[in-house]
């Protein structure tokens, strides 16, 4: 089995806020973390390889730095990591990222399975997964919530829906996201924290995987941001006063139109 | 790429003000752009001594805008229902195609449609196309992505909208590849700009922090799928006249390399929490799945759905579909009761958007109370009984 992980270096949540005087993105503290959707999809990758053999590639897009979340997949299981890092892919929105990616995808090699988070925390669009398998012509099937079972020829997996879930059986190759009731993800063993400190990270330019330069980055992005501001802030909360009998009273009056 | 004239850069520091990514600072009086930079141009704009400039090489083939026309609304279909999301499509494709004075059209994909089509017209919509077949149920993203492909292909209409559902957030993002199309997710604003008809998309990112308004300049359709709950549906008007026309779909759309060999729907109480009303949440502070059990009862007094923090689901009180925040639903319901739930970012994420916030909490520094429009601090395993007995003294009032 060969299988590759996609993965996103995120700003962590807790740490996100815009300036609402000056509309900017606070700098200070933003830690970079895993998108943690993805740290299933690499859980559930090593877990297969585990029971059926084969090799885990990990892959982002992103700045030099993000190969530090390639490291941190490598202590969790993964054997390889590649980054794919230009200038040029910057303003990729989620069509430009999916071209860029199946590109660096189609550069390392045959692969079975491809398994990504079902969103990232940061965007929240759920897009790039889809956008991947169209573009590498392959079926997908997204918010994989369990493999039921899975062999050298194809999976059945349990798909989450609005209104409970669907039981799909596909064949290789195939691109799954997946949401986090699927596993639970290991932390990284000591070993794998010093193979992964010294694994060899590949990168590729936007000319390394041959890269139409109007289809990536800004110029290849068909949607572009023209205004960013901060959500409209909740009024005042209403504080209620007295005993908790009185308090309820109170409540329960104000929930009058929910009744 | 965004290109700094070192001639021209008086080292203000105007420009590092006014990004919104800390992606450019003054270094010895010069601008220096990061790798952070999305090329967004709002230094260009504020920079009045114009060193900067953006440098958009053109996308290979310019495409006629002019020759899409028409605002478009996918219908979801699923098991003999309607999913409600798609009257508010039409109330809100109504409105887009009336202020562009062009025709609004519903697509609806599955299997014993009957009635429903006819239908779509009575909320709103002048054309509605009807592909019915029995392999159309249940939902494959082949299936629906092909076909939803060929007919934009061939009536070329200027927006497409989809709800932000499971199957909506699923396929439209292939269809939009296929179309290499712009595609903005879980919009919760849609407004045409007067200028130009171009569809101005918003919405949340970063769980919520921030709110970024998107177009698609260079390409047709303008495609965005819609957050359930977010858009008004009109009331129904019989009076309504359009067409319905039925497509057949060919052998070859109808192939799929994926097979639903069942589909399950949820035994334990209503799972679907983004088309809920009324929401109630239950976190830690309940202690037990006993003590969850008292949600439950909170919910059937006021006729809502059951939601839950994190912590709950990995606990197992709850299954995993209940979940709300950063790893689990996006919900944004008229009331929302957050009892025993601490309120951290990453489950906050997934409910501000609530058009009310009532929290109950032990602890009165819990930062659910921040963003809660009624509060009450205390003991829920004495409140909550108490609601209980007030709201149905109240009902019966």
């Amino acid at each position: 089995m060969k299988i590759v992980v996609c993965v996103k270096q995120v700003p962590d949540a807790k740490d996100v806020r815009l300036d609402p005087e000056t509309n900017t993105l606070a700098r200070e503290g933003v830690e970079s973390i895993l998108n943690p959707y993805d740290q299933y999809a690499l859980e559930e990758a090593v877990r297969l390889k585990e029971q059926l053999g084969g090799e885990v590639t990990v892959i982002t897009m992103g700045p030099p730095q993000a190969q530090g979340v390639l490291r941190l997949a490598i202590s969790c299981g993964a054997d390889n990591g590649v980054l794919v890092s230009d200038r040029a892919f910057a303003g990729a929105d989620t069509w430009a990222t999916a071209y860029t990616l199946a590109k660096a995808i189609e550069k390392t090699g045959r692969f079975d399975l491809v398994l990504c988070g079902k969103q990232a925390i940061d965007g929240d669009t759920a897009q790039v997964g889809p956008g991947l398998a169209m573009r590498m012509d392959i079926p997908y099937i997204t918010c994989v919530q369990n493999v039921r079972s899975a062999d050298n020829d194809g999976m059945v997996v349990e798909r989450m829906m609005d209104d409970g879930h669907d039981v799909v059986e596909v064949k290789y190759p195939v691109l799954l996201t997946v949401v986090k009731d699927i596993n639970e993800p290991r932390v990284p063993s000591l070993k794998g924290k010093m193979k992964a400190k010294k694994a060899e990270i590949t990168t590729l330019s936007a000319e390394d995987i041959g890269a139409d330069p109007g289809s990536i980055g800004l110029p290849g992005s068909p949607t572009q941001v023209v205004k960013v501001f901060p959500p409209e802030p909740r009024g005042e909360r209403a504080v209620f006063s007295g005993t908790i009998d009185e308090q309820l009273d109170q409540l329960v009056d104000k929930l009058k139109p929910y009744l | 790429m965004l290109k700094i004239d070192k001639e021209l850069c008086i080292g203000c520091g105007i420009c590092e003000e006014q990004c919104a990514f800390g992606a450019i600072e003054v270094v010895d009086d010069v601008a220096v752009v990061g790798d952070s930079c999305t090329l967004c141009g709002a230094c260009v704009e504020a920079c009045d001594p114009g060193a900067l400039t953006l440098e958009i090489e053109d996308a290979a083939a310019k495409v006629d805008l002019a020759s899409f026309s028409g605002v478009w609304v996918f219908c979801e279909y699923r098991k003999n229902s309607l999913a409600t999301v798609s009257q508010e499509l039409l109330g809100i494709g109504r409105t887009l195609a009336d202020s562009r004075g062009v025709v609004l059209s519903a697509v609806i994909i599955g299997s014993e449609i009957g009635d429903t089509a006819q239908q779509l017209i009575g909320y709103g919509a002048d054309v509605v196309y009807k592909v019915e077949h029995a392999e159309l149920e249940p939902f494959t993203e082949d299936r629906y992505t092909k076909i939803m492909t060929r007919l934009i292909k061939k009536h070329r209409p200027e927006i497409v909208l989809a709800g932000a559902t499971a199957i909506g957030r699923s396929f439209i993002p292939g269809v939009a590849t296929a179309l290499d199309a712009g595609l903005t997710a879980d919009c919760t604003g849609l407004e045409i700009r007067r200028d130009d008809g171009a569809l101005l998309q918003t919405r949340p990112a970063f769980g919520g922090n921030i709110m970024a308004t998107i177009e698609c300049p260079r390409s047709r359709p303008q495609m965005a799928t819609v957050r359930p709950k977010v858009m008004k549906s009109r009331d129904f008007d019989v009076s309504r006249s359009g067409e319905v026309v039925n497509v057949e779909p060919t052998p070859e759309e109808l192939q799929s390399r994926t097979t639903v060999v069942e589909s399950v729907s949820a035994q334990q109480g209503n799972v679907n929490i983004q088309e809920s009303d009324i929401l109630i949440s239950g976190g830690r502070g309940l202690e037990s799945e006993k003590g969850f059990e008292l949600i439950r009862r909170l919910a059937e007094a006021l006729g809502a759905d059951v939601a839950a923090s994190r912590a709950v689901v990995d606990a197992g009180w709850i299954p995993y579909p209940h979940q709300v925040g950063q790893t689990g639903k996006t919900v944004a319901p008229k009331l929302y009761v957050a009892c025993g739930i601490s309120g951290a970012v990453q489950h906050v994420a997934g409910m501000q958007s609530a058009e009310a916030i009532v929290a109950i909490n032990r602890d009165e520094n819990a930062p659910i109370f921040d963003v809660a429009d009624f509060g009450i601090v205390g003991d829920i395993t004495e409140i909550i009984p108490k609601l209980i007995t007030k709201i149905e003294e109240k009902r019966k009032a």
